[in-house]
């Protein structure tokens, strides 16, 4: 059957190795260009020394650990592994266990997060979808100015502005409307454990919220479209075209908050009551890991008392490292088989 | 001046498919050679191996022989000296956005350390005048950002910073698919005035495109070269079915 091209041919036949009619001279660019070496070496010191900074933060990790360890051998010898479930907390009779600042610290951290992820995510998609464009910076430097408020200076605001509130406005408003559940009962003085994940709340939302604007920034303007030219309306757009595409960062940007919620110290010592005891009621006082080592460093006699406190330390060390990993095993669960951006 | 690209065995992996399976051909200097098949054949693969960009994949790896001149470039040379003397342009047009036209021009020369100001506006000059973009831009080289221009500008600009280093191969994959037929003609017509220069290798969808620009022709299929001659026998009198089928728009 005769071929019938789709094509005109204009393109001459194909020449073999044709040697060029007067060899050009070389250019200058080339000439410099081709006495450049291979970079060779200066690429393996590179990724070595790019591999030394990586391997320092192992190394940091490991020497904290060890010190750690090696302060805290006392109260190790004295109550082993059982120092984490142990509810006690008696200096005067050395009589010491952590359980009641892992439940203030875990209780504080995660009620703020409960508190701080809608509101930050409500900042980030209004300031990156909705936000008229002239609100738009100064919005975003109000949000970072939060960040830079010293902790102390929360935990003024807090005790005089704060704890009133809750005692007398929040707190009997609780009370009447939740106060079946069981969580708003008791004394309410104003200082305890919710006070004190409000305040820890309002200091995360600035860093969760201006890292998850940053992430819905990053997502190309042509997902938006796509969504968009489905007849989506612009929430269902936020959703699948912005939500979906950033929520692996979303969730490093909560993780980053947590763990400063987790070693929050001032101003959750100036509200939380400072009292080492579990309750099921928010209003009830609390204790954090954080709290006890800055309050009670500094008075600690006797070296059971200096070990257990460091001890405490080692908690607060192994807790983080927990919830994260707990987190980022939540996020490979709920993420797994479901397609990955490529990149 | 261009060098001409000799391929022996050569295979390419991405994870465990096998993109290319056993290429054999010759590329002559100073020509244009153009690489056609449907989508997914392997043709991107195969220019990407030709300047060692294929392994920036972490999961991908080729074996075989590309030999640039005398130099077996899997061997002989690191990806980078190869680089320097292969131009790529890519299918979407990549300025570098916080850059002006020069400086996006003379990038590649910039990062090598370059420094001579005269030699600098010499090539700039040079370069976007083989791209056909200097009459557009010579007003605002310095206070444009290579991102401000339209996409055939661009590709047009990205064409010179290609040019600028006065590389001996010049690899276009499908540089005019993304373009109207006003930016891919200007495009073509470069490409007709630059290989007698430099050696080309253009990877096209576009078989008048592959018919206008190019004297060789080779027609990728599942990873394997299923004929590689003359653009005018390939287009006149195929030796394989499978290109005839192709061509004829029977299939593909």
């Amino acid at each position: 059957m005769p071929v019938k091209p789709a094509v005109s041919v204009v393109a001459s036949p194909a020449a073999e190795k044709t040697t060029p009619s007067s060899p050009a001279p070389v250019s200058p660019v080339r000439e410099f260009l081709n006495t450049r070496g291979s970079g060779r070496l200066a690429d393996t010191s590179f990724a070595a020394l790019m591999l030394a900074c990586a391997c320092s933060i192992f190394v940091i990790v490991l020497f904290i650990f060890w010190i750690l360890i090696q302060n805290s051998h006392l109260s190790l010898a004295a109550f082993g592994w059982k120092f984490f479930t142990r509810e006690a907390w008696d200096p005067v009779s050395g009589d010491f266990g952590a359980l009641p600042f892992i439940y203030g610290t875990l209780a504080t951290s995660l009620l703020a997060l409960a508190m701080a992820v809608p509101l930050a995510l409500g900042v980030a998609i209004f300031l990156t979808e909705l936000c008229p464009r002239p609100l738009r910076a100064p919005i975003s430097f109000l949000t970072e100015l939060l960040a830079a408020i010293p902790s102390v200076v929360y935990g003024l605001w807090a005790v005089f502005v704060l704890v009133p509130i809750m005692r007398d406005t929040l707190g009997p408003f609780l009370v009447k409307t939740l106060g079946w559940t069981g969580f708003f009962e008791g004394a309410n003085f104003g200082v305890g454990l919710l006070t004190a994940s409000i305040i820890l709340a309002i200091m995360i939302l600035p860093i969760i919220s201006s890292l998850t604007r940053d992430i819905m920034t990053a997502v190309p303007h042509s997902q938006r479209e796509a969504v968009l030219a489905l007849g989506a309306t612009r929430w269902e757009m936020i959703r699948i075209g912005v939500l979906r595409n950033s929520r692996i960062g979303i969730v490093g940007a909560v993780m980053l908050g947590l763990g400063r919620a987790l070693g929050e110290t001032m101003a959750v010592t100036m509200v939380i009551g400072n009292h080492p005891e579990i309750h099921k009621s928010l209003f009830a006082p609390g204790y954090t890991l954080a709290s006890v080592i800055a309050n009670e460093f500094a008075e600690a006699t006797g070296d059971l008392y200096y070990s257990a406190l460091i001890e405490i330390g080692l908690a607060l060390f192994l807790v983080t490292i927990v919830v994260n990993a707990v987190a980022r095993l939540m996020v490979w669960a709920v993420t797994r088989g479901a397609p990955s951006r490529a990149s | 001046m261009g060098v001409g690209i000799q391929v022996e065995d050569l295979n390419a992996w991405y994870g465990s498919t096998h993109t290319l399976q056993d290429i054999n051909l010759h590329i002559p200097a100073n020509h244009a050679t153009a690489l056609i098949g449907p989508s997914g054949c392997g043709k991107s693969t195969f220019v990407r191996c030709l300047n060692r960009m294929h392994e920036t994949n972490p999961i991908a790896r080729a074996t075989g022989v590309v030999k640039m001149g005398e130099i077996d470039i899997y061997r002989e040379a690191s990806p980078v000296e190869i680089r320097r003397r292969v131009g790529m342009v890519f299918q979407r047009p990549n300025p570098f956005p916080t850059m002006s036209i020069y400086d996006n021009v003379i990038s590649g020369l910039k990062l090598n350390g370059f420094r001579n100001r005269r030699i600098l506006d010499e090539t700039v000059e040079r370069s976007l005048k083989q791209a056909a973009l200097w009459e557009e831009v010579k007003d605002d080289l310095k206070k444009k950002s290579g991102a401000s221009l339209s996409g055939g500008q661009q590709q047009r600009m990205c064409i010179a910073r290609a040019l600028a280093v006065d590389p001996e191969v010049l690899l276009m994959d499908e540089p005019a698919s993304a373009l109207d037929p006003v930016s891919t003609s200007k495009i073509e017509d470069l490409i007709f005035q630059l290989k007698t220069q430099y050696t080309i290798v253009i990877v096209t969808h576009n078989m008048q495109q592959a018919a206008r620009v190019a004297e060789n022709t080779g027609f990728f299929l599942n990873g394997k070269l299923v004929e590689f001659d003359s653009t005018h026998k390939i287009f006149t009198n195929p030796r394989d079915k499978r290109t005839e089928d192709y061509i004829t728009g029977r299939f593909g």
